[in-house]
């Protein structure tokens, strides 16, 4: 169950726990095909190619295994989608809910990583 | 300075058919857009009315249509910001970022619309922690849990109607004491049993702490509020023009939208309009997509003549 993305998908809590174990910066935008989840995936596409220390994944919300993310408590009182997460070091460093614009984005890429 | 010969402000299916069509026909063309490209189509989750295509996620024909305008050899350029722009020379300037300057024969006006929002207090702060402008994407965070819905039209109703499978109960509140529906939407709502009403009203503030608590409502005719404690708010107050920044030289209607004549020329020879940003009935896809092919061929006239 993916997203119909050009993204990297997370399909698995154990790919989940693989990728934020291996790589330092880390963006996981978890949401469906909605309006305001596909803007997030679209920057998340662009911003691939300016910030190349940073992995850029989406994951399906309606993934039972999406209980990875749905349930962080970096997400609780989240109640809009997509929920897009930031790891650091394999730790979450921000947590947002619902459609952020590029200039968001941009501003916690470049604050946190 | 790079010279092109249109420039189409907006990467919407309007901005971005003309795309196609200027490209093909060998004309240089510049397609420049403020945000993601393919505008409110690539927010659609599924179109399943675009002829030709069984059906399909506005993101993915959003893509195609931007490959197909590259594939013709036009310029697609996203997430800019237009700081400043000159219409009235017979080669008219436009400044992006506040430093690169782009110069055309014609230009053509896609810039489309957005979801209107309330703009009062706390708004911003709650949004996606218990308001939203989508039922079907955040409807399922309210399962049995009691909401408001904002707005007196079509979508305002028929979203309400659709929340209905997971809300508990739904307060639709609206500034007027009729409604601006189809019959058929406003009976859908008035005879469901979850939905209540509360006219002549609008919110003015949203409070809280990690997500929404509650909301004041404040009656429009005799000016006083009242708090309700409530868990979430949809918001469906229409759409506005995005054609602000053309205020001062295109002529707009009351509404804010563009007016342009049957060749979907402007007040300013030269200066085009396509698409949802222009008056007009019928907001569609295939309008937009229609309305960018007679910009196109229009603005090739144009420059042909002139
Ligand atoms: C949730 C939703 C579902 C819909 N479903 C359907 C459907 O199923 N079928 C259908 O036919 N229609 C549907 N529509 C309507 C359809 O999407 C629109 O009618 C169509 O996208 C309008 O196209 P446009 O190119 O005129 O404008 P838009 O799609 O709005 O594109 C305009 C573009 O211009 C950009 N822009 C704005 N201002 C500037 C500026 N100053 N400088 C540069 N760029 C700028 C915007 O960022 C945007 O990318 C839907 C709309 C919404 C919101």
């Amino acid at each position: 169950m993916v997203l119909n993305t050009n993204l990297e998908h997370v399909k698995t809590e154990a790919e989940y726990k693989k990728i934020i174990s291996e790589n330092e910066n880390v963006m996981i935008c978890c949401g469906r095909m909605g309006p305001m989840c596909v803007p997030v995936y679209a920057d998340m596409e662009d911003l691939r190619n300016d910030y190349k220390n940073i992995k850029f994944y989406d994951m399906l919300f309606d993934n039972p295994e999406a209980h990875v993310i749905r349930n962080l408590p970096e997400c609780r009182g989240f109640m809009g989608l997509p929920f897009t997460v930031y790891y650091k070091n394999g730790k979450v460093v921000k947590a947002t809910s619902s459609l952020q614009s590029r200039e968001e984005i941009t501003d916690i890429l470049n604050s946190v990583f | 300075m790079e010279k092109f010969d249109v420039i189409i402000i907006g990467g919407g299916p309007a901005g971005l058919t003309a795309g196609i069509y200027l490209s093909r026909a060998k004309n240089k063309t510049l397609v420049l857009n403020e945000g993601v490209i393919g505008g409110q189509m690539s927010l659609t989750h599924e179109i399943a009315n675009y002829p030709g295509i069984d059906s399909v996620s506005g993101y993915m024909l959003s893509r195609t249509m931007q490959k197909q305008a590259e594939k013709f050899g036009c310029t697609v350029k996203s997430n800019i910001k237009i700081t400043d722009y000159k219409f009235n020379e017979n080669l008219k300037t436009i400044t992006v970022n506040n430093k690169d300057v782009f110069e055309a024969k014609a230009v053509i006006v896609a810039t489309g619309g957005k979801s209107r929002e309330l703009g009062v207090e706390g708004e911003k702060d709650f949004t996606g922690r218990g308001v939203s402008y989508c039922a079907t994407c955040d409807g399922d965070f309210f399962q049995d849990k009691e909401i408001i819905v904002v707005g007196g039209g079509n979508s305002a109703l028929e979203e309400a109607v659709s929340l209905t499978q997971y809300a508990s109960k739904i307060t639709i509140v609206h500034q007027f004491d009729h409604f601006q529906a189809h019959q058929f939407a406003i009976d859908a709502a008035q005879n469901h049993e979850k939905i209540h009403f509360i006219l002549n009203s609008t919110l003015s503030s949203f409070y809280g702490n990690q997500s929404l608590e509650k909301v004041k409502i404040k009656n429009l005719k005799t000016n006083t509020e009242i708090e309700m404690p409530i868990d979430g708010v949809f918001v469906f107050i229409g759409y506005v023009p995005q054609t602000k920044p053309f205020e001062n030289s295109l002529k707009l209607n009351t509404y804010g939208e563009i007016i342009s004549d049957e060749r979907l020329e402007t007040n300013i020879p030269g200066v085009f309009v396509a698409g949802d940003c222009r008056e007009k009935k019928i907001r569609q896809i295939t309008t937009a997509v229609s309305d960018g092919t007679i910009a196109a061929l229009n603005a090739i006239d144009f420059i042909q003549n002139n």
